[in-house]
């Protein structure tokens, strides 16, 4: 009776030995991707993800540093240049053929359009009148 | 051009950005400042251009035409008065196109290399969504500050009940839509978003009164750069990215300073509701009695006084005082009088703008401090010149905790020899609150517009 239940509890033994050898099999194929992939630049979002909070910290730090007395110009300069959304509508609007997506592109073109040159040139008539004492 | 060339080019635009933002440090370097942000405008669109994609240079132009000349016009006729709303304007543009931007990438995913059309990356559906979302709020929010600023619309708030609950309901809905597109990606879902999104940016802007602008301004602001981040991250654009990061958090911080200004928190001011109607307590001042003078009085007082401290307000910008006001001060100084302007955080209708509208007078800007730096003047100063301000003064914020404005710092004119206040009745400021310092003795009243006034001083000092 003994020897059997020896014999089973073997058996089993070399069962959980055997699925636990293809387990670590394929974690060790699973670790080679991530590796080969964390060569190739890893998950793309982690690394947009990386630029934004650096960018965030940036911006922070330079606008504190903003005098107050500039705090108009600052806002319609950050709107000028969040205009760089044109980037995205140059993309939507460039294809040769007409599409739904490109009329989308050609109005986004427009708004940002009124936007760059409105925020940068009103910007420099702001800075323009900023003068020091005589 | 390659991948890689284009990318570089994108971080050579995103550090002219950043540039332009150093550059306003101080009035000196701000204006090479711009130049950089015109310069790294110019890199990011040729870069885009150079892409292969882009064929159709004609459609472009035409479109670069039509917006530069609105926008060339608009900012060079619009009167620095107005500044508020035009920079309020400017952000719904953004914001719209924010919206366009993601409804072109789920339309034509393949431009932007994300997937194809029904076939587009959870990923990418998401970060579409978040840039929509921001951006139709943005939208809708703007106009809705456009028309309280431009007086299309009352400056009171608008409050119903059970306002803040529909708003939450309202987000809870676009979450869970979001959730839906990105399973089922279709057109529909699309727009049913940005429509409930354009109605949740009108939502939380109305029940904001007109004094709270300064705040709803910067917000939009960093909304906007949000908005743009949103679409960086879908496009992959890391010129899109790192300036939607900087506005964003620039937007923050004037949201931050102008609440400070003001010793609100952020919430208090979201949810609305300050301000706009007149507060009870008029009445049981109304027996007191004002010292009124006139033009002589004030232009006699100044003349023998010998130093001046200026403190515009937002009555100020409305009356364009700006000028008359500037040659007031001109005649002083050549009287010998020391002449300096005190300009309060959340003076005007946007951060900075006293310093915007001094500065078009010709005020040189090393004669206007702001509040930290001249609040201890007052009281070796022998008049204070209060013109269109009024709660920015008021000593209740000091001693009187069950004001609503208890805590807020204030412009110590009191401690001054004499207190000039143009005001055109004495009505109470936007915070709906009494000002005492009009009943004091040392106080002068000047009732009149604020430009007529100056102007009358200057023909008395002539």
């Amino acid at each position: 009776m003994a020897a059997e239940n020896l014999v089973e509890s073997a058996e089993a033994l070399a069962k959980t030995a055997k699925s636990l050898a293809t387990q670590a099999e394929a974690i060790a194929t699973q670790a080679t991707q991530v590796v080969s992939r964390a060569a190739e630049g890893g998950d793309p979002f982690v690394f947009y993800f990386t630029i934004f909070v650096l960018a965030v910290f940036v911006g922070y730090y330079v606008v504190w540093n903003v005098t107050p007395a500039l705090h108009s110009p600052l806002m319609s300069v950050t709107n000028a240049i969040s205009s760089v959304i044109v980037v995205g509508a140059l993309i939507a609007a460039g294809p040769a053929d007409v599409s739904f997506s490109k009329i989308l592109g050609f109005l986004a073109v427009v708004l940002a359009s009124v936007n760059i040159f409105g925020g940068f040139i009103v910007t420099q008539r702001m800075l323009g009148m900023f003068k020091k004492k005589k | 051009m390659s991948a890689d060339l284009s990318g570089f080019a994108y971080l050579v635009a995103s550090v002219c950005f950043i540039m332009a933002l150093r550059g306003l440090s101080s009035p000196e370097t701000a204006r090479a400042g711009n130049i950089y942000g015109i310069v790294g405008m110019l890199i990011a669109v040729g870069t885009t251009l150079a892409d292969p994609t882009v064929l159709s240079y004609t459609t472009i132009v035409i479109a670069v035409l039509i917006g530069g000349a609105i926008g060339t016009v608009v900012a060079l006729k619009i009167e620095m008065t107005a500044l508020p709303q035009l920079v309020a304007a400017f952000h719904s543009l953004v914001g719209m196109a924010a919206v366009l931007v993601a409804a072109a990438a789920f339309y034509q995913p393949q431009a932007y290399g994300i997937g194809t059309p029904g076939n587009i990356a959870v990923a990418s559906l998401v970060e579409m969504s978040i840039g929509t979302v921001i951006g139709a709020i943005t939208f809708t929010g703007s106009i809705i500050a456009f028309a309280k600023l431009q007086g299309i619309m009352s400056g009171a708030p608008i409050t119903f009940p059970g306002q803040h609950l529909l708003n939450a309901c309202l987000g809870i809905g676009a979450i869970a839509l979001v959730y839906w597109f990105c399973q089922e990606q279709t057109g529909s879902l699309f727009w049913t978003i940005a429509i409930l999104a354009f109605v949740i940016g009108g939502l939380i802007i109305i029940p904001i009164g007109g004094a709270d602008m300064p705040v709803v301004i910067s917000m939009l602001n960093s909304y906007s750069g949000w908005a743009a981040c949103g679409i960086g991250f879908t496009l992959q654009n890391t010129a899109l990215i790192i300036v939607g990061a900087l506005v964003g958090s620039s937007g923050a911080i004037l949201s931050y300073i102008m609440c400070k200004g003001m010793n609100r928190s952020f919430f208090n001011v979201i949810l609305g509701g300050f301000g706009g109607e007149t507060a009870g307590p008029a009445a049981d001042m109304g027996d007191r009695t004002v010292r009124s003078g006139n033009a002589d009085d004030a232009a006699f007082l100044m003349k023998n006084a010998g130093s001046v401290i200026i403190v515009p307000g937002y009555g100020f910008a409305v009356a364009q005082a700006q000028h008359a006001l500037r040659e007031m001060a001109d005649l002083l100084k050549k009287e010998g009088i020391k002449v300096s302007y005190a300009v309060h955080p959340v003076a005007g209708r946007m951060p900075g703008h006293m310093n915007v509208l001094l500065a078009e007078a010709s005020v040189p800007y090393d004669e206007v401090f702001e509040l930290d730096e001249i609040n201890r003047d007052f009281a070796s100063t022998d008049v204070a010149f209060v013109i269109g301000a009024n709660d920015v003064t008021n000593p209740a914020a000091k001693n009187d905790p069950t004001s609503p404005i208890y805590g807020m710092p204030v412009l110590n004119v009191e401690e001054a020899g004499t207190v000039l206040f143009i005001k055109r009745s004495l009505a109470s400021g936007y915070a709906g609150i009494d000002n005492e310092l009009f009943f004091r003795d040392k106080t002068m009243m000047l009732f009149s517009d604020a430009k007529a006034m100056c102007e009358n001083i200057v023909k008395v000092l002539e």
